[in-house]
């Protein structure tokens, strides 16, 4: 197997398993700051799946920054859509006009928009391109069965009979991560009872990079630029209505989404077929175990309300890479507990802070009690009128409040 | 030599060592504050040696060939990073028990490091030099200052650095670092600092300068409580190093 090792030994410094964004850019900033550590990504998805995905992603302004420094911006950027500015409304479907509460015009700084909406075609794409370059391999069709610990790594048994010693393995495969598992790591779950609806939809008139999200009574539902005249839409439904709109043709889901999308950008028309996505919260009680670290939705599947999911995985990437480039720069071993507590700590509390915010959100809005939605709406109003407060929420939404690791301000490391 | 007759070994510091070797490598047992301690000296430690010798410290391997000597290595906390960072590692450290579990770490981490359970003076006797000798948290430990700081200081070779890192004498150091964390926070074994062994930085300038070395560097080493991590500053009232060099 051709597992690039220092020594050709088959040992490795770090085996990541999952080769989505999460993985892909652990490898690539790890790599690019300390390329004498020997990285490789193994995916239990058979090569060429990541192709098939159709859905965008909302990359806030401080993921972008980290990804120009990882030299993958400008291979996305000619398929990434601005988010130019985003309005908030609460509103049920029948109301004829829905008042706006909420209008941000979304800079960071000039000429630099809060949010893109990006293909994840474009976005794995350019991360594999990079993690080529760069010599990553990346063993796809192949899934981590067992992995065993020994007193200076571990011994990671694949599927195929392989077995890898590795300094470090990091677990990027998802929320409902199999390594998370295996390590022995729990975590706290509940299901919302919510599915979120995707689709892209295209339209006659162009939507000038405006983002807006309808707090209807069913939970939020979102309409985010894409290139051209289309959008993605992320549309929240009870589980059984999701999944009956989803299965419904294509006649019934356009005037079910044309009821709430409403006719200001013209006809609509679904672009792909609408999938629907259980929702809930899983938070891991641990992020580490001894040589083992969670990154991404194997760490923390968040509710999509506030389109954080993306962003707090690449956070946690960058706060993972700072601190083993840190560790390695320094001769220490990069596996070690010391080094990986680091990591937990500046990662824990921020990622249940953001798991909590958005299920008080979502619990707030996805309701049609009447004294509720007239305390929230006073809410949004005073946020409307408090640039401060404004001000505030687009730091949150761009990634760029708190401590942030170096690669998220968009410096080296 | 008279000198040699004279040793700078403590041995009841060595028994009490000896007693929790087996906890060097635990980053939750006994020795966990050193390991929250070692990324600021093991930085300092790699920056000056990589501007003496004109390396890039961020290089992959910036302390490539450069000999080494680290005595009071205990499990071999400093010792293992250098020898990554491409350094020629010898550590030394008095007690047996030490040095078996350093030997044992090492080689399951496939480190080529020369451990030997000896005194710092024997090798002095046998006329070993180094580009670097380290003494970390070690001259709190030994019976005679002036003599240790003189032997250790000969086998510094012309042009090479020598590290002292310590805890000084004063009150703030007998609040935090001995009864905060040896009696409050319960970081240390009780009993791991004695307030009259601890070492004022004037004393040990003076130390190595009549050892014929000369201090050029002076660095304080603080806790952030919040953060939970150490850092240099120039308070050297509780930890603090010293940088010397011998003239070529």
């Amino acid at each position: 197997m051709p597992v690039a090792t220092k020594d050709g030994s088959g040992n490795l410094d770090i085996l990541i398993a999952g080769a989505g964004y999460v993985g892909l850019a652990a490898a690539v900033a790890i790599k690019s700051s300390r390329p004498n550590l020997s990285i490789a990504v193994v995916d239990a998805a058979p090569a060429g799946v990541w192709q098939k995905d159709g859905r965008c992603s909302a990359i806030a302004a401080a993921a972008s920054r980290m990804l120009a420094q990882l030299e993958c911006w400008d291979e996305i950027a000619p398929v990434a859509q601005a988010i130019t500015d985003m309005i908030v409304t609460d509103s049920r479907t029948s109301d004829p006009v829905r008042p706006v509460f909420l209008t941000f015009d979304g800079e960071v700084e000039p000429g630099e928009p809060f949010a893109h909406m990006v293909p994840n075609t474009a976005l794995n794409g350019a991360l594999r391109k990079q993690a080529a370059a760069l010599g990553i391999d990346i063993l796809e069709g192949v899934a981590v069965s067992s992995f065993d610990q020994g007193l200076s790594g571990l011994t990671v048994h694949l599927a195929d009979g392989v077995a890898l010693k590795t300094k470090l393995l990091i677990a990027a495969d998802g929320v409902r991560s199999k390594l998370r598992d295996m390590a022995g790591i729990k975590t706290v779950h509940w299901d919302y009872g919510q599915s979120g609806i995707v689709c892209t939809i295209a339209h006659e008139r162009p939507h000038n990079g405006r983002a807006e999200e309808h707090f209807l009574p069913a939970g939020p539902f979102a309409i985010l630029p894409l290139k051209g005249n289309r959008s993605s839409i992320v549309w929240t439904e009870r589980t059984a209505d999701a999944d009956r709109i989803v299965a419904a043709d294509d006649f019934v889901f356009e005037s079910e989404l044309e009821m709430r999308f409403g006719l200001k950008l013209g006809e609509i028309r679904a672009e792909t077929k609408p999938r629907a996505w259980p929702l809930g919260l899983t938070l891991a009680r641990e992020f580490i175990a001894p040589r083992f670290a969670l990154a991404g939705d194997a760490a923390h599947g968040i509710h999509p309300i506030a389109g954080q999911g993306l962003n707090l995985g690449l956070k946690d990437v960058a706060a993972l890479a700072e601190v083993i480039v840190d560790a390695d720069r320094l001769g220490q071993d990069i596996g070690a507990f010391d080094v990986l507590e680091r990591y937990q700590m500046w990662r824990r509390f921020d990622t249940w802070q953001m798991g909590v915010t958005t299920d008080v959100l979502n619990r707030l809005f996805s309701n049609d009690f009447g004294p509720l939605r007239a305390l929230r709406d006073i809410g949004l109003g005073l946020v409307e009128r408090a640039p401060h407060l404004k001000n505030f929420f687009i730091k949150q939404a761009s990634g760029l409040a708190g401590p942030a690791p170096k690669l998220l301000r968009g410096e080296a490391i | 030599m008279a000198q040699a007759e004279r040793s700078t070994i403590d041995p009841e510091e060595v028994e009490r060592f000896s007693r929790i070797a087996a906890q060097w490598w635990d980053p939750v047992g006994k020795f966990r504050p050193l390991h929250k301690f070692n990324p600021v000296r093991l930085a300092y430690i790699r920056d000056q040696v990589a501007e003496r010798f004109g390396r890039d410290p961020l290089a992959a391997r910036p302390l490539d060939g450069v000999r080494i000597l680290d005595i009071g290595c205990g499990g071999g906390l400093l010792c293992e990073p250098m020898a990554r960072l491409g350094a020629t590692v010898v550590g030394v450290d008095p007690a047996e028990r030490n040095i078996e579990v350093a030997r044992l770490h090492a080689a399951e981490g496939g480190l080529s490091i020369d451990y030997r359970a000896t005194t710092a003076e024997a090798l002095a006797d046998a006329g070993e030099k180094f580009d670097v000798v380290l003494n970390m948290e070690v001259v709190e430990h030994v019976a005679d200052i002036d003599l240790f700081i003189a032997r250790t200081s000969e086998m510094v070779k012309p042009g090479g650095l020598m590290f002292v890192a310590t805890i000084n004498r004063t009150l703030k150091a007998l609040g935090l670092a001995i009864i905060g964390a040896e009696y409050v926070l319960r970081w240390l074994p009780r009993g791991t600092h004695r307030y009259e062994k601890l070492v004022r930085p004037e004393e040990l300038e003076t130390a190595i300068s009549s050892a014929g070395l000369t201090v050029i560097d002076r660095a304080g080493v603080s806790y952030n409580p919040i953060a939970d991590r150490w850092s240099r500053s120039k308070d050297m009232d509780v930890n603090y190093m010293l940088l010397a060099e011998r003239a070529t």
